[in-house]
C-alpha cells in the first residue's frame, strides 16, 4: 500500500493510512488561493460521506466554499483543534492541518483521484 | 478583455490577485484582505479606484439641469463640495436602458460641484459606479438640454486614487506632511488639504498637471480621493507607496472597510427598485418642492415605507451574506422579518457583522432575532449603525 497523497478536482487531498482509513484535508494551493480564512464546519464522528459531495464548508472573509469529500465512507474522526486555529491549514496542510479520517467504503475509489503530478500539472506548479 | 487601468500592470507585478470586475481588471488584494483592512485602520491604505465613472457636467445650465435629475438638491451646493446622491431614472419612449418600473434608481454618486469658469459656466463632476456608469452616461445623456449643458465621460483617461486611513491626516494640521501624501504634494497644498472639511474638495496641480483632491473616502476613515491624469497615476501611486508607506489595498479589504462603516454598495444595499427610505438612506433624497425623475413616486414610498435598516452582530466570526433571511422569534412563533443586504467577516470587530432590512415593526422592538445561514439559524445581536467609527480628535 502507498502512502502517498492523491487529489480531486475540488483541492481536497487524500491519503491511505496503514490502518485502513483515509486522511482528508485541503491541498496547499487551495489554502494560499482560499486566504483570510476564519470559519470552518467540521461533520460529527459517524457521519456518512459521498464521493463528490460536501462534508463540511470553509469560509473566507470573501466567500464561503464547501468541502467536498474526495471518497464514500463514514467520518471516524474529524480534526476539533482546527476550526480555532485555521492557520494550521496553511502552515501544516498536510501534516496537523488534515481535516477529516473517513473509513472508506471502498479503498478502489482512491484510483479515480489525481496523483501528485496530475495535481501539479492542474494547478500549474513543476 | 476586460479595461485596464493605468495602474494594472502595477498590480500584476506586485502580487495583486486580479478579477475581472465591472468590465475592469482590478486587485482583490496583495497580501491578506485582513491585512489590508487593518493597515488602512490603522496607517494608511491606497486603493486604485480608478475603475469609478467619473463625468464632468459643465455649461451654463449645468447646475439647473442636474438639479433636475438628481435626488439631491444640487442649486445649494457650494463651490469645492461633494454631495452624496441617487440617479433616477423612468421608462421612457426613447431608451432602450430597460427601465422596469418606475422610477429605478440608477446609480449611487457623488455629485461635486467644481469653481465657475470665468464666463459663468458651472462645472460639476460625477463619481458613478463602474458597473452603471455606461447606463448612467446614456440616461443623461439623452436628457440633455439641446444647449448650455455638456456632458464628458472622462473614465477612461483619467485615474482615481484614494488614499484612507488615520496617518493621512493625523490629530493636528502638522501631521499631513509626515503622512503619505506628504510624499507626493507641495507644502502649501498639504496646508489647504489639512483645511479641507469632509466632503470638501480641492482642485490643484500635481507636477504642473490638474488634480483633484476630494476629503471623501468609502473606508469609514479620514483620508482623500484623487482624480487625476492616467499618465500622472502610477507616479503618484508609487511615491504613495515607497516614500509615503501606504499599504496598497484591493477591492476585497475596500468592501469589509465600506461595510464596517455602514456605507452602502449598489447591487446590495439599494438596487433598481429600492425604496431609499426602507435602506435608510432617505437623506439622499431632497424631495419636498423639488422635481427630479420619479419624485412623485419616490415621494409614496416614503410616506408607505415599511421597512428600515438594521445592524447585526453575529457570536461567531461566520458570517451571513446577501439574501440570507432575518428571523423573528415571537410568542413561539417564527416569522421571516427581513434579508441581509451585506455581510462579512468583520476584521475590526473580529465576529460576524451584516446590513439588513427588516419589517418596520420589527426594528422597533426589543425582539430575538436570528438569521438562516446556509441551513443553519444563527443568533444575532442587534446594534447601532455604523459598526466603526472612527475616533475623533477635536
Amino acid at each position: 500500500m502507498e502512502k502517498s497523497r492523491r487529489y480531486a478536482k475540488s483541492h481536497e487531498w487524500a491519503r491511505l493510512e496503514d490502518d485502513g482509513a483515509v486522511t482528508v484535508g485541503i491541498s496547499a494551493y487551495a489554502v494560499e488561493a482560499l486566504t483570510d480564512l476564519v470559519f470552518m464546519q467540521l461533520p460529527d464522528v459517524g457521519t456518512t460521506v459521498t464521493a463528490g459531495e460536501s462534508f463540511g464548508e470553509i469560509e473566507s472573509v470573501k466567500a464561503v466554499s464547501d468541502l467536498y469529500a474526495p471518497i464514500s465512507g463514514t467520518v471516524v474522526a474529524a480534526n476539533t483543534d482546527l476550526p480555532s486555529q485555521l492557520e494550521t491549514l496553511g502552515s501544516d496542510p498536510y501534516g496537523s492541518g488534515w481535516v477529516i479520517r473517513v473509513q472508506p467504503d471502498s479503498v478502489e475509489q482512491l484510483d479515480a483521484l489525481m496523483d501528485q503530478e496530475a495535481y501539479d500539472k492542474l494547478t500549474g506548479g513543476e | 478583455m476586460p479595461q485596464r487601468t493605468p495602474l494594472a500592470e502595477w498590480h500584476e507585478n506586485n502580487r495583486g490577485r486580479m478579477v475581472d470586475f465591472a468590465g475592469w481588471s482590478m486587485p482583490v488584494q496583495y497580501s491578506s484582505i485582513v491585512s489590508e483592512h487593518l493597515g488602512t485602520r490603522k496607517g494608511a491604505g491606497v486603493f486604485d479606484v480608478s475603475h469609478m465613472g467619473r463625468v464632468f457636467v459643465e455649461g451654463n445650465q449645468a447646475t439647473k439641469w442636474l438639479d433636475s435629475m438628481l435626488t439631491r438638491q444640487v442649486v445649494d451646493l457650494p463651490v469645492c463640495r461633494a454631495r452624496y446622491t441617487l440617479i433616477t431614472g423612468v421608462a421612457g419612449e426613447e431608451d432602450d436602458l430597460h427601465l422596469a418600473g418606475a422610477p429605478v434608481i440608477l446609480d449611487d454618486a457623488l455629485v461635486t460641484r467644481l469653481a465657475d469658469q470665468k464666463d459663468g459656466s458651472q462645472r460639476f463632476v460625477l463619481v458613478v459606479n463602474a458597473s452603471n456608469r455606461q447606463r448612467v452616461v446614456r440616461w443623461l445623456q439623452a436628457r440633455l438640454p439641446s444647449e448650455g449643458v455638456t456632458l464628458n465621460d472622462t473614465t477612461e483617461s483619467s485615474a482615481m486614487i484614494a488614499v484612507q486611513g488615520p496617518l493621512v491626516f493625523g490629530h493636528t494640521t502638522e501631521d499631513v506632511f509626515a503622512g503619505p501624501l506628504g510624499s507626493v504634494f507641495v507644502k502649501k497644498v498639504l496646508e489647504q488639504l489639512a483645511a479641507l472639511p469632509n466632503y470638501g474638495v480641492l482642485e490643484t496641480e500635481l507636477s504642473g498637471e490638474p488634480v483633484l483632491v476630494s476629503r471623501t473616502g468609502y473606508t469609514g476613515e479620514d483620508g482623500v480621493e484623487i482624480i487625476l491624469g492616467s499618465s500622472q497615476a502610477i507616479g503618484l501611486w508609487k511615491s504613495l507607496v515607497e516614500e509615503g508607506a501606504a499599504i496598497p489595498c484591493g477591492l476585497g479589504s475596500r468592501d469589509t472597510l465600506r461595510l464596517e462603516a455602514a456605507m452602502p454598495l449598489y447591487g446590495h444595499e439599494l438596487c433598481e427598485n429600492t425604496d431609499p427610505f426602507s435602506a435608510g438612506l432617505g437623506f439622499a433624497v431632497n424631495i419636498d418642492g423639488r422635481d427630479f425623475p420619479g419624485a412623485e413616486e419616490i415621494r409614496k414610498r416614503r410616506s408607505s415605507s415599511g421597512r428600515c435598516r438594521i445592524g447585526l452582530v453575529f457570536e461567531s466570526r461566520r458570517a451571513a451574506r446577501s439574501g440570507d433571511q432575518v428571523i423573528v422569534s415571537e410568542n413561539g412563533t417564527d416569522s421571516i422579518c427581513g434579508e441581509i443586504t451585506s455581510g462579512s467577516f468583520s476584521p475590526t470587530c473580529e465576529r460576524g457583522i451584516a446590513l439588513a432590512v427588516v419589517d418596520r415593526a420589527v426594528a422597533e422592538q426589543e425582539c430575538e432575532l436570528e438569521v438562516q445561514v446556509r441551513g443553519v439559524r444563527l443568533p444575532v445581536e442587534r446594534v447601532s449603525l455604523p459598526f466603526y467609527r472612527r475616533p475623533r480628535h477635536d
